[in-house]
């Protein structure tokens, strides 16, 4: 009986010693999500800031004035077009 | 017992023998026993019954409620090209009473705030509990006025809207104002799907801050959802910039240019002037936040010709070929008279239109009964607001049947005692470049078109009006200018007078509506010029030049096939020189 009691004993402080085990654990694994969604936010915030920058960068103004001016580019007259036309 | 002589032991002290009444322990132990049993009670009640209050208690000690900011949603072209978008930038705000700087630290952070030492120092004298310094300054000077660690100054995250097409784009976007909200445009007018609705969450926080574990999700985040306009952001571009050059060149007072995609209905574009920067509105007019293509009405003038004609037609008053003699150039109705801008003889139906004459479209209405008139024009949706979703949308001008005198019919065939805005004029062109019919005007971009529309003509007479629409475009026609090379092209001019305080006066509102390609319209550009004042005001050589321009660059964008035959001379001339219209990219 009192063996039985002593088992049953060590089996509680056995299992209680990993509740706390886990419990420490799931909370280090929480930070570290909570870390990576702050991570996540950060990245979307950047995405928006150079989307911002690629679309300032590649305004029609700016294409514009640097494909006249710097590589003296013109649209093409009608003539030296020549649509294709897929077959259906 | 020798001790017993000196003193009295416990056992033989002589308060114990005498005699206590039995109740007293009873009494004390009834006590005892009567306390322990309302602390059990208080603790069962505090643990069982009554127990939010102090969990509610404990959880303060270690809980903390986080705000979950949502972003508002981007705004996109149709291509998905971002024409606003929202970035975090910080707020610097200070608690008065607890900003005690000394000189030295005044100085640092007005430098840094780009505020005068003497308007900072007036502001920290406020006696307000809180006061803003500065709002919205870019996150990297917060973190350094942050790192200068002064008392009672603190820093808030916001949001700012940015717009990178500037005032390219600047009246369909709109703005928004300091807090995120929209307040003009799109940003308005789409702002329950853009604004997102910030979350909140009960965390547990850890000795340093860091969140350990979620008790509970109060509020879920939603960000706002992006939107995705019909506007195509090139040929946007080449409107805005025909445009602005059209503005200077003819010192005009105001323009507009509005595409359409004849096949759904989508606006492509719409371009404004004069026009400003949404990023920067600190010298923000009134005239300048103007969209004038949907809030400004005009009297449309000859662009409405071609309906008058169409009526004509659809009723079997006239075909194309029809005479009607225009001779000489004055005609009296009632007491008053109209006339021609240039006298023609006798003209065909089709010449009435290309050459717009005044005379030949009020001999074309007058056959027909007010109502029948009345009821086309509501049909192509002039005089009621189109319902874009715009703010400040008008719907011009359309008086009822019934009070019309033939004076006013007559000049309504012509596009005078009407008002209409840029948007409705384009709008209704879809008849001619639909075969007949229209569908609704969309801002957003539409994932399928449109099936049927409303039918207004008959395909046979919208065809024949179209034909008509081309000559106006050809030798002989009132606008030349408005050719594009390796297309066929029609449209109509407009030159209405403007009323001034009820009067004619000698300022001119220049228009022109167009469709391209005619053998299968995919486009319907309208422009319109508001007090061109150098030298030209006819709509012929003031807008229909922009026309060409913008539909050149916006068929060759949209990959539509050239229609017209080539001419081997006119290319091989041209190909040496510069085209004859300065084509935008």
């Amino acid at each position: 009986m009192a063996r039985l009691t002593g088992f049953l004993l060590m089996l509680v402080v056995a299992s209680s010693l990993g509740v706390v085990a886990s419990q420490h654990q799931a909370r280090k694994l929480y930070t570290a999500v909570e870390r990576e969604q702050q991570r996540s936010q950060q990245l979307e915030v950047e995405w928006g800031q150079l989307q911002l920058e690629q679309s300032t960068w590649a305004a029609h103004a700016r294409i514009e004035k640097l494909a006249r001016e710097k590589l003296a580019m013109r649209p093409p007259l009608s003539g030296q077009i020549i649509a294709i036309e897929e077959q259906p | 017992m020798k001790k017993a002589k000196k003193g009295v032991t416990f056992n033989h002290n002589p308060l114990l023998r005498s005699e206590l009444s039995a109740w007293r322990p009873r009494f004390v132990l009834l006590c005892l026993l009567g306390g322990s049993l309302a602390l059990i009670g208080r603790a069962a009640y505090l643990q069982g019954v009554h127990d939010q209050f102090l969990q509610a208690k404990g959880e303060s000690r270690y809980a903390r409620v986080l705000e979950v900011p949502a972003t508002r949603g981007k705004i996109t072209d149709r291509q998905g090209d971002v024409l606003a978008v929202s970035s975090p930038v910080k707020s610097i705000w200070a608690i008065p009473e607890d900003a005690r700087l000394d000189p030295s630290q005044t100085r640092q952070l007005a430098g840094l705030l780009e505020l005068g030492v003497s308007e900072l120092n007036q502001k920290l004298s406020s006696d307000k509990d809180f006061i803003y310094l500065k709002r919205q300054v870019s996150p990297e000077l917060a973190d350094r006025i942050a790192a200068l660690k002064l008392p009672g100054i603190h820093d808030q995250r916001e949001y700012r809207r940015f717009y990178p097409g500037g005032d390219v784009m600047a009246h369909v976007l709109g703005f928004t104002g300091v807090d995120d909200k929209g307040q003009e445009g799109i940003e308005l007018a789409f702002e329950s799907q853009l604004a997102g609705k910030p979350g909140s969450r009960r965390v547990v926080k850890d000795r340093r801050g860091n969140v350990v574990e979620d008790v509970q999700s109060i509020r879920l985040p939603q960000d706002g959802r992006e939107v995705a306009l019909s506007i195509d952001n090139k040929i946007q571009y080449l409107a805005h910039a025909a445009l602005k050059q059209a503005m200077t060149d003819h010192k005009a007072k105001a323009g507009g240019v509005v595409v359409l995609d004849a096949k759904t209905g989508e606006v492509l574009a719409l371009a404004n002037a004069p026009t400003y920067n949404p990023n920067n509105r600190v010298k923000l007019t009134g005239d300048q936040l103007r969209n004038r293509a949907l809030t400004d009405t005009f009297e449309p003038g000859s662009t409405m010709k071609p309906f008058t004609a169409a009526l004509a037609l659809e009723k079997g008053k006239v075909t194309a070929g029809t005479i009607i003699n225009c001779a000489p150039g004055r005609m009296t109705i009632g007491s008053a008279t109209i006339s021609d801008a240039h006298p023609h003889g006798a003209l065909s139906v089709a010449q009435v239109i290309q050459k717009s004459s005044n005379i030949g479209a009020a001999k074309m209405a007058l056959s027909f009964p007010p109502e029948t008139m009345w009821k086309m024009l509501d049909d192509l949706g002039f005089g009621t607001p189109l319902k874009l979703g715009f703010p400040g949308e008008v719907g011009g001008r359309l008086r009822p049947a019934k009070a019309w005198r033939p004076i006013e019919q007559a000049t309504m065939s012509y596009g005078h005692g009407m008002s209409v805005n840029l948007m409705q004029m384009a709008n209704a062109y879809q008849v001619f470049a639909r075969d007949g019919d229209i569908v609704p005007v969309s801002l957003s971009r539409l994932d399928a078109p449109p099936v049927h529309g409303a039918r207004v003509f008959s395909p046979q007479t919208a065809r024949e009006v179209r034909q008509m629409l081309e000559l106006v475009v050809q030798k002989g026609g009132t606008a030349p200018q408005a050719g594009v090379p390796g297309y066929r092209v029609g449209g109509k001019t407009g030159t209405a007078m403007k009323l001034v305080g009820g009067r004619y006066a000698h300022k001119y509102v220049a228009s022109f509506v167009g469709i391209a390609p005619i053998s299968d319209p995919r486009l319907i550009v309208a422009v319109m010029i508001d007090e061109p004042s150098n030298g030209k005001h006819y709509g012929g050589d003031v807008a229909a030049p922009i026309f060409s321009q913008v539909t050149a660059g916006a068929l060759r964008s949209l990959g539509v096939a050239p229609d017209a035959p080539l001419k081997p001379l006119q290319v091989a001339r041209q190909g040496v020189s510069q085209p004859a219209v300065r084509e935008a990219m």
